[in-house]
């Protein structure tokens, strides 16, 4: 199948990121609920604060991106969030992000959904909108923060954070997005119905069928089409649930340790969910030279996988010094134990 | 309820949004129309930075109704770059004390629901230890 390219070149503009402060280490979840000496999937995650959600979360991302576009909000046609922890059931995430950056009212404002890879489908779509010049600017975001039962082997990893991704004309882009490629099948690893507060997920679904086989599709589909081989690219970001399974899915497909290392942070910040492949562009971004090609590959339950790839632009120079990096996010870490962990996360029942 | 004053008040509420004197340049928070300065009419929106520094403030153990889920916290007094001080909440000090003149910069964070778990979120300004 042929790659998803826009009919005029389509980039982005600007980026932000946004990460929580608070830390709990996997050390202090096992300590409470089943430390059987087996290791554990990640360092420590990222946990927000009371005060935070996909909404607040969103609308730091979405004004550091601002910062680095330089452009006027009013001139955003599309405001996108993609999350599975969007606060209401009923009641758009976008429409409180854009009034907040002070977008017009002139948009189109909806939440993405696709488990883990609900933002690169905003990105997607946003490409579209732009690339068709339905739209001048398109502001597509990932952003999550996701919630594991308590006990659950999820409480691990279920991480919060994410990036914003403002999308314009490829003549004004610090990093033209070349092409991208969706591979979707109907898999039953992981969902959350309706009125429920935690995921269930199928453990024998997880890994093979549902990860690296959409991964390895959308991945190896892409290569094919493009032409390109894995040296082609400097650095390669996958989703991300744990440290384990990007790693692999990078030496199954022949990437190596050095191209996945920046954008690898699962490890020191867990899961993001929508935000995970994102981040890890956004801190791959932060570091980027011009001439440098970045491969993509998301991730989302239920079950597929989006690829695209970026070419840097001589402006990423001035525009990655001009908001807070990941790194900057990353570092800003204030640890907590699992009560104060319980109390942030809503775990106590109070009444 | 009080949904019909939150939705008014929104704009200033999310993101410091206030006026400008046209006459003597004075930055005005919360807008009023009127300028505080020289007592002529200003109804130029004026976006302001974010940035400030702690004026005044003051620790909360025993928080108001519906402002439990943050405390214990600190409201403080912030003096914006521009000039207007606001009264706002503290938030993300993490293991860091307050202290007058501390560096701060707004965020838009969750202020509380409204009413219960069945009422509408509202979001407004709070202000943070700068991101260094
Ligand atoms: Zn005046």
């Amino acid at each position: 199948m042929a790659l998803l390219i826009p009919e005029n070149p389509v980039g982005i503009i600007g980026y932000g990121a946004y990460i929580p402060r608070y830390r709990i280490p996997a050390a202090e979840i096992a300590r409470v609920w089943h430390d059987e000496g087996g290791g554990v999937p990640v360092k420590e995650k990222a946990v927000p604060g009371p005060d935070e959600d996909t909404i607040t979360m969103s609308i730091e991302a979405a004004r550091n991106a601002l910062q680095r576009a330089e452009i006027d909000p009013l001139l955003l046609r599309a405001v996108w969030i993609g999350s599975e922890s969007h606060p209401y059931a009923v009641k758009p995430s976008g429409t409180v992000v854009a009034e907040a950056i002070g977008a017009d009212t002139a948009i189109s404002a909806a939440d993405f959904e696709f488990a883990c890879k609900a933002g690169t489908e905003a990105l997607i779509a946003g490409m579209g909108m732009v690339g068709s010049k339905m739209a001048q600017y398109v502001l597509a975001i990932g952003m999550d923060t996701a919630q594991g039962k308590p006990g659950d082997v999820l409480e691990y990893t279920a991480a919060a954070g994410g990036a914003a991704f403002i999308l314009g004309t490829a003549d004004e882009s610090l990093a033209v997005i070349e092409a991208a490629f969706s591979f979707v099948s109907d898999t039953p690893d992981f969902w959350r119905r309706q009125s429920e507060k935690y995921p269930e997920h199928s453990q024998r679904f997880t890994g093979e069928p549902a990860y690296f086989h959409h991964i390895s599709n959308s991945v190896n589909a892409f290569l094919e089409e493009s032409g390109t081989k894995p040296e082609d690219y400097q650095h390669v970001v996958f989703h991300q649930p744990n440290s384990k399974f990007p790693q692999k899915i990078a030496k199954d497909l022949g990437f190596s340790k050095e191209q996945i290392s920046t954008g690898l942070l699962a490890p020191i910040i867990g899961n993001t969910y929508s935000g995970a492949a994102l981040l890890g562009l956004s801190a791959v971004l932060d570091i980027a030279k011009p001439g440098d090609r970045i491969l993509v590959a998301s991730f989302g339950s239920g079950a597929g996988s989006d690829a695209f790839s970026l070419r840097v632009t001589e402006r990423i120079t001035a525009r990655a010094k001009m908001a807070p990096t990941t790194q900057q996010y990353i570092q800003r870490r204030t640890e907590i134990d699992y009560a104060i962990y319980a109390r942030y996360r809503d775990k106590y029942v109070l009444k | 309820m009080e949904t019909p004053r939150h939705w008014r008040l929104k704009k200033q509420r999310y993101a410091l949004v206030g006026e400008e004197c046209p006459h003597c340049k004075a930055k005005i928070f919360p807008p009023r129309d009127v300028c505080p300065e020289c007592g002529l009419e200003a109804k130029t929106v004026y976006h302001f930075s974010g940035k400030g520094e702690v004026y005044s403030y003051t620790s909360l153990t025993d928080a108001p109704a519906g402002f439990q889920a943050s405390a214990p916290y600190a409201i403080a007094l912030v003096k914006l770059e521009e000039g207007p001080i606001v009264t706002a909440q503290l938030t993300d000090i993490g293991n860091e004390p307050v202290k007058i003149g501390m560096p701060v910069e707004m965020v838009t964070r969750k202020l509380r629901d409204d009413g219960d778990e069945r009422g509408m979120i509202i979001y407004g300004y709070k202000f943070r230890p700068v991101l260094s």
